[in-house]
């Protein structure tokens, strides 16, 4: 039957099974994948999530910013009906939440790993470049899908990150207007970033990962020893290190889809909220645009770039650091002159350059959500100046950021690396 | 259809022209859709004046009257908040103490307290850095995030700070002193924002 089936479908669309085994049963991975090539495909799992969740929850969430009561607009009274009153609608929307945190968790992670091994080079560039455009609409639909709810932090998140463009010289205010559809956020803004939210950026997302993918695919992936596979191939051209992507690494995934969900499950069902990380208690308030909250920090996965825009008194300069540190990863298969790939194999110097940066990306992130305000006077006693010892600790790291990208090309390009032989084949092979 | 004599000139020509001419169709075409984000007619309608009555504000005390959805902080300043205004050691610490940057405030308020009359600041509570409203902190003496704070105002936000004529100070992340809106004193008791004085022009 199943055959039979089989055997329609091909004399009609034999492209489909082309598809089929170019993608799945004849895609060869490198058999030496680690635990870091969980996150990719764990990525793909949060976007399904996220677009099944966000199908539901746009049937009952109301866009709009009118007031249905004095102080509560229609979209926040829409957001509590979907909690307390639609069936299930308090599971459909911490699966939302929760699935938009976990996904900068899983993309992060998933970037992280494409540094570590050198991902990004060549002949990989392409499928870096691509990545990076998915991070940048996926930075822009968490965005804007925060500001839906109305809540006090959406609105004022709203303002704040509009106001970036107001750093434009000669048209920004025009230009800011023009973004808000009025003179602050408000109801056009809301009914607009609602439909770039639910229609527009989901195409465009959806749209990278699939040339995201074939370009991985035209060129095969990496893997943690950084060699590449198709170099060894046996009689029928088939890479020696490499096995079928399916069954192989589709149960592989299984396996880790499966440890994913319960970190999942446990957030949903026990902290929906993570402490004020992933839903912060600001926005438990409606919008209110003459009370801007005591701590104005975005979400958790901006913050290591709003750090580096607050850390930097000067506003002009401030928005032109924090473009730079969202833009200069895209430049890193030009700016890593190196020809090794993997950490493995690389420098001594590239391995801490590398630990440091990432925890200058961690203690960016601490500091722009300003943990350090209660952490400091706790570590060097109640007099301390909060500001001026943040403003210490947040420019060091600022540094350290950028610092990573400077001495990369000075220490790739000059020939400073001292690298190990890398093996001609990798290393787990029998 | 292989042919021989294509005048591969005139072919390009076609395309390019054919090329240019749709490029402007789209271009004109996107031109509505651009345009559909400005405010609307209704958004721009909203700006309307409004009047505040400054009878009740105690000596001082800030109250925020909405206008056209920013918040504009009226404050009847005590004396001892007036006399910091010319202290050597704020102006000293201050961007711009002289308020050069015209498009802050109309012409009427470029004056040392940066209003019509010292004892009233009538100022649009928007902080210059990125929108946010900052907090009125009104006492003289010192405060955690300045040790010699001579009142003003504290945006929470990205920590920056203004004197009591929203003047900026130096260090801080704002750029600008805070945006002073054209207003007039109808009578004794009442301002009306949105308004230049009769004669006057912002």
């Amino acid at each position: 039957m199943a055959g039979a089936i089989a055997r329609w479908f091909n004399e009609r669309a034999p492209g489909l099974g082309v598809m089929y085994r170019k993608h799945l049963t004849e895609y060869y991975a490198p058999k030496n994948f680690n635990v870091m090539y969980y996150f990719g495909s764990l990525a793909m799992l949060v976007l399904v999530n996220q677009i099944l969740t966000g199908i539901f929850l746009a049937m009952f969430y109301k866009p709009s910013a009118l007031e249905v009561f004095p102080g509560t607009s229609e979209a926040f009274a829409s957001v509590y009906y979907i909690m307390r009153d639609v069936d299930w609608g308090w599971l459909i929307r911490y699966m939302h939440t929760t699935g938009a945190s976990m996904f900068f968790v899983v993309v992060y992670l998933h970037m992280f790993r494409g540094i570590m091994y050198g991902s990004y080079k060549r002949p990989r560039e392409l499928v870096w470049i691509l990545g990076m455009l998915i991070f940048l609409v996926l930075m822009a639909e968490a965005f804007m899908g925060y500001v839906l709810p109305w809540g006090n932090m959406s609105y004022w998140g709203a303002k704040v990150i509009i106001s970036l463009f107001s750093a434009v010289p000669v048209v920004g205010e025009t230009l800011t207007h023009w973004i808000m559809g009025d003179f602050n956020p408000g109801d056009a803004t809301l009914n607009r970033f609602f439909s770039l939210h639910v229609v527009a950026l989901p195409m465009v997302l959806l749209l990278l990962v699939v040339l995201h993918l074939a370009a991985l695919h035209e060129v095969g992936s990496n893997n943690p020893d950084g060699v590449e596979i198709k170099k060894h191939k046996n009689e029928r051209g088939i890479p020696l290190d490499g096995i079928p992507f399916h069954p192989y690494y589709t149960v592989k995934d299984l396996f880790g889809v499966g440890v994913f969900l319960l970190i999942c499950a446990f957030v949903i069902f026990y902290a929906p909220g993570m402490g004020g990380w992933f839903l912060e208690h600001d926005n438990y308030m409606p919008a209110n645009h003459l009370v801007t909250p005591a701590a104005i920090k975005p979400a958790w996965y901006f913050t290591p770039f709003y750090a580096i825009l607050r850390m930097i008194p000067n506003k002009e300069l401030g928005v032109l650091a924090l473009l730079l540190s969202i833009t200069l990863p895209f430049l890193l298969p030009w700016i890593d002159r190196g020809k090794v790939k993997s950490v493995r194999y690389r420098g001594v110097l590239y391995k801490w350059a590398l630990g440091l940066f990432a925890l200058s990306f961690i203690c960016l992130g601490l500091l722009g959500g300003e943990v350090t305000h209660e952490a400091i006077p706790a570590i060097f006693g109640p007099n301390v100046d909060v500001t001026t010892v943040d403003n210490t600790f947040g420019r060091f790291w600022v540094a350290v950021y950028f610092g990573f990208y400077l001495f990369l090309w000075v220490y790739t390009y000059f020939g400073f690396e001292k690298t190990r032989p890398v093996p001609e084949r990798v290393t787990t092979h029998d | 259809m292989a042919n021989e004599d294509v005048d591969h000139g005139r072919r390009r020509f076609l395309t390019y022209t054919t090329a240019a001419v749709g490029g402007v169709g789209v271009a004109a075409a996107a031109v509505p859709f651009i345009k559909s984000w400005e405010p609307s007619a209704r958004a721009r309608a909203a700006g309307a004046p409004t009047m505040a009555d400054i009878s009740k504000i105690e000596s001082g005390q800030m109250v925020r009257y909405p206008w056209r959805g920013v918040p504009v902080f009226v404050v009847n300043r005590t004396q001892a908040q007036v006399a910091t205004l010319k202290m050597k050691d704020v102006i000293d610490r201050l961007r711009d103490p002289d308020s050069n940057e015209t498009s802050q405030q109309p012409a009427y308020a470029k004056n040392w307290h940066r209003s019509l009359k010292p004892q009233w600041l009538v100022m649009i509570g928007i902080c210059t850095h990125l929108g946010c409203v900052p907090d009125y902190v009104p006492k003289i003496g010192p405060e955690p995030f300045d040790p010699d704070w001579k009142s003003g105002f504290f945006c929470p936000c990205h920590k920056s700070r203004y004197d009591i004529a929203g003047r900026v100070y130096q260090d801080v992340p704002a750029p600008l002193n805070m945006v002073i809106p054209p207003y007039h004193f109808v009578d004794d008791t009442h301002v009306q924002i949105g308004v230049n004085p009769p004669g006057e022009k912002s």
